[in-house]
């Protein structure tokens, strides 16, 4: 029985998801465990004022970064951006818009509408700019703010392993936001650099169930290093 | 003389307790993992989603997948456990980590802290700070007693956008040690002075008030 999420290719695995001024969720901390595949696929479709969510917004030439040099980008929803150049020029000329919320507020707002909550209260951010504007509660003695649950109209995301159930393994700190991305596209994407057969990865040890993916490819990955720090060996 | 950017690292080094978990910014907080006291276990957070950081990899174990939150390459120690960055905020925002150690562009005497953003420059974002500080149980600030320009950064109140209120429990700098009482609203003390400083000094660098308690521990 041929595999109904399983697709050759990113560009495939687009085919009829995308429209322009679309909200896309994109995986990934700085350039670890970013959906290359799928980026390139973005590129190459030409689908434009995109609101893009993701903790980064890639470095000058990669990952999100080609999104930006293509102007597809309208909006990003990020904590932070500091490395682009690009980023900083776009926005400094009016061409970008920036939301920028906390690391973890933005994490949780991502888990949260993917699973159906549609706000939430956290004491980040209270008596900063960032409250500006929400509703702020006392809860115990302590305020909290208000911030509201988002979802994606499409997410992509990148695993380790994924079978064509689209059960999904991550590997190290390349999970960061892909497991709760992939919980909130209306369609969730997945590139993994290993497919395997179903069966094969432990049950106990799925970080994302299938139901969460509606198509899955195996990708090629260059898996850039920002900031390649090492230690020397002490001479024997 | 004035403490170095390592002596102050080592000096934030002594706020470290035996089986604290704890979260290092970028800059010199990352510094203090170099002065962790021998015999004593801390276990570090990295809050892209780790938890047990190990030294800088070798050459030939660098590996794309394995990254601190400053986006360097890191090595895993056997008690090492990765997670999703929403658990990772929910250890933070829970109040699951026990000390913070962060930068600062100004720090008030009431505890609140700015650390993100310039008006009129870029701005870059305030990544997980706003959340480590709102979350964590303890938060110590290592930063220059002074702007490049002289100007003192901490001050009654401050002038740039907060990065959360009320937030602050230490402030080490080039010159000295400072409590803040960030619940209490009781004047912040004078711990230490660094090697050479005088009160004079350091009361001619700081805008905010501050009662000299030389000797006495923080509370």
């Amino acid at each position: 029985m041929a595999s109904r999420k399983l697709v050759t290719d990113a560009r495939t695995a687009l085919d009829g998801a995308l429209f322009d001024g679309m909200t896309i969720m994109a995986g990934g901390f700085g350039l670890c465990g970013i959906p290359e595949n799928l980026i390139d696929a973005l590129v190459a479709s030409g689908v434009k004022n995109l609101t893009i969510v993701s903790n980064n917004a890639g470095v000058d030439g990669f990952g999100l970064g080609k999104l930006l040099e293509t102007r597809q980008v309208k909006k990003m929803i990020s904590s932070y951006v500091g490395e682009n150049k690009l980023f900083a020029e776009l926005y400094l000329k009016g061409e970008l818009e920036i939301e920028f919320n906390p690391q973890g507020t933005l994490a949780e707002r991502i888990r949260a509408g993917g699973a159906g909550i549609p706000a939430f209260f956290t004491a980040t951010g209270v008596g900063t700019q960032v409250a500006d504007g929400k509703e702020v509660r006392e809860f115990d003695g302590r305020k909290y703010v208000m911030e509201r649950g988002i979802v994606a109209d499409l997410s992509i995301v990148k695993a380790w392993k994924g079978d064509e159930e689209g059960n999904l393994v991550y590997r190290k700190t390349a999970r960061n936001f892909n497991p709760m991305m992939a919980t909130a596209g209306k369609i969730t994407v997945a590139e993994v650099e290993h497919m395997v057969p179903v069966g094969s990865l432990d049950p106990d040890g799925i970080h994302t169930p299938g139901i969460f993916v509606q198509r899955i490819l195996e990708g090629k990955f260059e898996k850039r290093i920002e900031q390649r720090t090492t230690r020397k060996r002490e001479a024997a | 003389m004035a403490w170095t950017r390592d002596d102050i690292a080592a000096r934030a080094a002594k706020e470290l307790r035996d089986g604290f978990y704890v979260n290092l910014g970028i800059g010199i907080p990352t510094l203090v993992a170099n002065y962790v006291p021998a015999g004593m276990k801390v276990t570090l957070q990295s809050e892209n989603g780790m938890l047990g950081i190990g030294p800088f990899p070798f050459d030939d174990e660098v590996d794309a997948d394995l990254i601190n939150a400053g986006k360097q390459t890191v090595s895993a120690l056997p008690e090492s456990s990765y997670f999703s960055s929403a658990d990772s905020f929910g250890m933070i925002r829970g109040g699951h980590i026990d000390l913070s150690i962060l930068g600062a562009m100004q720090v008030a005497a009431n505890g609140d802290l700015a650390n993100w953003m310039v008006p009129g420059k870029m701005v870059k974002g305030m990544g997980g700070a706003m959340d480590l500080v709102a979350g964590v149980k303890r938060v110590v600030v290592v930063m220059e007693h002074v702007e490049k320009t002289g100007a003192p950064k901490l001050l009654k109140a401050c002038n740039l956008p907060l990065t959360g209120t009320g937030v602050v429990d230490i402030v080490i700098t080039d010159l000295g040690v400072f409590e803040l009482d960030k619940r209490g609203g009781k004047t912040p003390r004078l711990l230490e002075t660094a090697t050479g400083v005088t009160v004079d000094e350091i009361r001619a660098k700081t805008d905010a008030p501050f009662d000299v308690a030389i000797g006495q521990q923080a509370a």
